[in-house]
């Protein structure tokens, strides 16, 4: 060191010193640097937990749901005059008088019609079916008075929710004053109260928000993964097979390898265009069914399942083929029986993730009608159906305030299921996978 | 019966096939199993793939044609009046005669010849399944006695069934090609009809987008016109503040998970940011209309801009941040393949690990990740479901993010939701802009992985 310096000694101090100068700059951009990539990961992580917060905040209060607890009195005037108990009269009965009749008897005091149409407002229109259903399930009830809960008409519950500002004035309120005065009393007398929100997971889609609910969602999303997956795959493992396994290098594969490639970066709203002129218009099957829908969620996940399953069976070591060979199998046997029960775990880890997107899939869903407004549960691959995510799509579409809740419960629910999916999907791989 | 139920069916016979196939093996050697050419489970899935096949065959082909069959049938069927109708006219009669057929709610009283043409539907139908199920059963049964008479020593069943495996492998990966075929020709099929109405040009480098279309002649209104240039500027504006939320991020990102990040932080950190890739495109869709945007309005309004309730600002962020772990995993790959050597040699310089990553690594990696941002920039221009909720539907021509502008892929979701015939010009829009999306997304894929592979192979 001490000779260097004495051979250049001018030159070197200076050196020395633009460099000792420069130390602390270039350190301090060090910090900075490394500090931006810090910043970049955690507002990243940060906006997805911004994003979580938001839609449970908005959506846990969906799973429970106003219901106000009315004296019913089954008259038997309204629902079997004639006393014949036939139960298509009966079906016909007007159930909506009971309901009516019974909170016009809390409320002596209001007379005028519109008064009371806004009194009957307060509970939801769907107490008239579950009224009905409550003499089905139990005829004895007939000529008897209960107290029963019915659910509130949806303002009520956003009232009560807290959604409606009870501060503004008037005018600007969806509620009246005098609504706010009538709930306050039911609330006083311990006749309004929120319950378990049943219907959410047992009812279909309806306009009413206070009856709306996933379960036909969730019966069509289930229908068309099943397709989806009995189609996706056997093909996307026959294909990825013949590709690593048998498949001689040429053109021709070269053009297969290269088409999967691309289909995986196809935009999914082509493939609803696909599927709406080939399926629907060109073999006319029927719209909005699961069966169609998964016809072209199959197309759409080939190629995830394919790349994820070439790759399982590339990373089984060529000494196992040389083995199953060696032994006198022939290259069928060698792959069913040794290559693929190898590479199994990561092909269902595969197709987990592919089917997890798929699940998560709107767009091309929308293009082969399956953003129909459907009450009814499918009940079968051919019947009009919704999936979860347009069910979502479809809510956060409409003008209900109400609405909202429900579309972020559905959120809830549908990230559930994906996050049980791709839990699944780690497990598998963490347990099974095999590093050689 | 159902034809669910009939596949169903067809499987148990398949595996009856299978028991008889295997026990007729035994029988032909009894107790020397050693001299039959194949081990006898070969033989019960060669009956087997003869009970099944050739009837699942048939039946999916019947199931296929049979509604094309049909829809000939009873059209002809119609009195000879109906021969001139328009064809828009008779795809509604077509409709109508289904509607009533399969119970559905039809407009009121229709005209006896359609309620006849319904009822012959019905019984078409009818017959047709009812022929298919005999068909079915009754071949499967006779194929599989057929194949159980073939079960001899010297049979090479083995062979047989291997071959037929081969035969699926083959015709599976012919899908990934069919399916390129149907997108690539039922786009290009309806666009040329599109075309027929509207000119290229004019769809192209048209400046005005109307889509409504009269629906009767005497309408008033538009005639609609097909400009598509506010709906490429409105796609490019979008995915423009998408990219500039996404690469910077998503670099950053990569490049300290690779670099700096302890082994530890990257083991949590990384599959958390991949989480943002799985969470479904409808729900940053909600985030983004009922959060993002009123956010955004309310911050612009206190800084005195007027924002629009649906900007492409909002839509474009929450893009964005979906598409931060694709650009991030990306880098990271190609980061990561950068030569350790290279580095070194920086550090022996005397430069500091910013200063590598900065003048050695990132200008090294330069292809991939450009390559990689080419793929984001494809993903963000064929989004859907974010663009179709928080962006709006007016097509303005604006490179103002504060402004509503409107995507391809939202004019497609709404010329195709809702009630329209399927011949007019509306609906065959979508599919010329289906057409253009695709172009433009497989050109930006083709170019990207070939930048890409190109990279990689100069370090391997």
């Amino acid at each position: 060191m001490s000779e260097m310096t004495m051979d250049t000694p001018k030159g070197g101090a200076r050196t020395r010193e633009r460099v000792a100068a420069g130390i602390a700059r270039r350190y301090r951009s060090e910090r900075r640097f490394r500090l931006f990539g810090l910043v970049a990961i955690v507002s990243a992580l940060a906006f997805m937990a911004l994003l979580f917060v938001s839609i449970v905040g908005k959506g846990y209060s969906a799973f429970v749901q106003t219901e106000i607890r009315l004296p019913i009195s089954f008259d038997v005037a309204v629902i079997d005059p004639q006393g014949l108990r036939d139960p298509d009269e009966m079906r016909a009965a007007n159930y909506g008088k009971l309901y009516r009749d019974a909170i016009h008897g809390l409320f002596p005091g209001v007379e005028s019609r519109s008064e009371r149409r806004l009194l009957n407002g307060l509970v939801s229109s769907g107490a008239t079916f579950e009224i009905r259903d409550a003499v089905f399930a139990a005829p004895d009830l007939i000529g008897k008075t209960r107290e029963i809960w019915v659910p509130a008409s949806d303002d009520v519950d956003m009232l009560i929710k807290g959604h409606i500002d009870r501060r503004l004035p008037e005018h600007e309120r969806r509620m009246s004053d005098k609504e706010i005065a009538w709930i306050d009393a039911l609330a006083a007398d311990h006749r309004i109260e929120t319950r378990l929100n049943w219907r959410f997971f047992s009812q279909g889609d309806s306009r009413e928000p206070e009856l709306s609910g996933i379960w036909g969602a969730v019966v069509g999303s289930f229908l068309t993964m099943l397709v989806t997956l009995a189609l996706s795959f056997p093909l996307g493992v026959a294909t990825a097979v013949y590709l690593e396994e048998f498949a001689p290098k040429n053109r021709f594969t070269d053009i297969i390898e290269v088409n999967i490639n691309n289909l995986a970066a196809i935009p999914s709203i082509v493939f609803g265009l696909l599927g709406l002129a080939v399926f629907l218009q060109f073999f006319g099957l029927p719209r909005s069914a699961p069966v169609v829908g998964g016809l072209v969620l199959t197309l759409m996940t080939l190629p995830t399942i394919i790349i994820a399953a070439r790759v399982s069976l590339k990373s089984v070591p060529p000494s196992i083929r040389e083995a199953a060979l060696g032994l006198g199998a022939s290259k069928m046997q060698m792959v069913t029986n040794d290559v693929l029960p190898l590479a199994m775990p990561g092909i269902l880890t595969g197709t987990i993730i592919g089917m997890g997107r798929a699940l998560g899939e709107t767009a091309p869903l929308l293009m082969i009608g399956m953003v129909a407004f459907i009450v009814d549960v499918p009940g079968g691959f051919s019947d009009p159906a919704t999936v979860l995510p347009v069910q979502i799509y479809i809510w956060a579409d409409s003008a209900e305030r109400a609405f909202v809740e429900r579309t972020s419960a559905a959120i809830i629910v549908l990230l559930s299921f994906l996050i049980i999916m791709n839990a699944a999907a780690v497990y598998l791989r963490s347990k099974f996978e095999r590093r050689w | 019966m159902p034809f669910s139920f009939l596949l169903l069916v067809l499987a148990g016979l398949s595996v009856i096939a299978y028991r008889f196939g295997v026990s007729r093996a035994r029988a032909v050697a009894p107790g020397r199993q050693a001299v039959l050419h194949s081990r006898p489970m070969y033989h019960g899935l060669y009956v087997a793939i003869w009970c099944g096949i050739p009837a699942l065959l048939v039946a999916v082909a019947w199931v296929a044609m049979q509604p094309i069959l049909v829809k000939g049938l009873v059209m002809g069927g119609l009195p000879d009046a109906y021969d001139a109708l328009p064809k828009a006219r008779l795809d509604l009669i077509w409709n109508d005669i289904r509607n009533l057929a399969l119970g559905d709610v039809v407009r009121a009283d229709p005209a006896p010849e359609i309620q006849a043409a319904a009822e012959t539907f019905r019984r078409l139908y009818t017959i047709g399944n009812a022929a298919l199920t005999v068909l079915c059963l009754i071949a499967a049964p006779l194929a599989a006695r057929y194949a159980v008479r073939h079960v001899s020593i010297d049979l090479r069943a083995r062979n047989r069934v291997e071959a037929a495996i081969t035969v699926f492998l083959v015709a599976s990966s012919l899908v990934a090609i069919f399916t390129t075929v149907g997108i690539v020709l039922s786009l290009l099929f309806e666009s040329l009809r599109f075309f027929a109405k509207v000119p290229v040009l004019d769809f192209l480098f048209g400046l005005h987008w109307s889509p409504q279309t009269a629906l009767r002649a005497d309408q008033v209104g538009s005639s609609g016109s097909f400009g598509a240039v506010p709906l490429f500027s409105g796609t490019l504006l979008i995915s423009l503040i998408s990219m500039l939320v996404a690469v910077p991020v998503g670099l950053m990102s990569a490049i300290y998970m690779s670099e700096y990040a302890h082994r530890k932080f990257r083991a949590v950190a990384k599959p958390l940011l991949e989480v943002l890739a799985g969470i479904p495109t409808v729900v940053y869709g909600f985030f983004a209309a009922l959060t993002v945007a009123p956010f955004i309005r309310r911050a612009g309004e206190a800084m005195g801009l007027s924002v629009a309730s649906e900007s492409a600002l909002a839509a474009g962020l929450v893009m964005g941040v979906m598409i931060i772990p694709f650009v991030s995993s990306i880098s990271d790959d190609v980061i990561n393949a950068v030569p350790q050597a290279m580095r070194d040699g920086a550090y022996a310089l005397g430069a500091t690990k910013s200063e590598t990553i900065r003048n050695v690594v990132v200008p090294a990696a330069l292809p991939g990740i450009v390559g990689g941002v080419l793929l984001a920039v494809s993903r963000a221009i064929g989004e859907t479901m974010i663009v179709v909720m928080a962006a709006g539907l007016s097509a303005n021509l604006s490179f103002n993010p504060l402004d509503a502008v409107t995507t391809v892929t939202v004019q497609i979701v709404t010329l195709l939701t809702g009630d329209q015939e399927f011949d007019s010009a509306k609906t065959l829009a979508a599919f010329a802009l289906g057409l253009v999306l695709f172009c433009v997304t497989l050109g930006l894929n083709v170019f990207a992985l070939h930048v890409v592979r190109k990279y990689r192979e100069q370090y391997e």
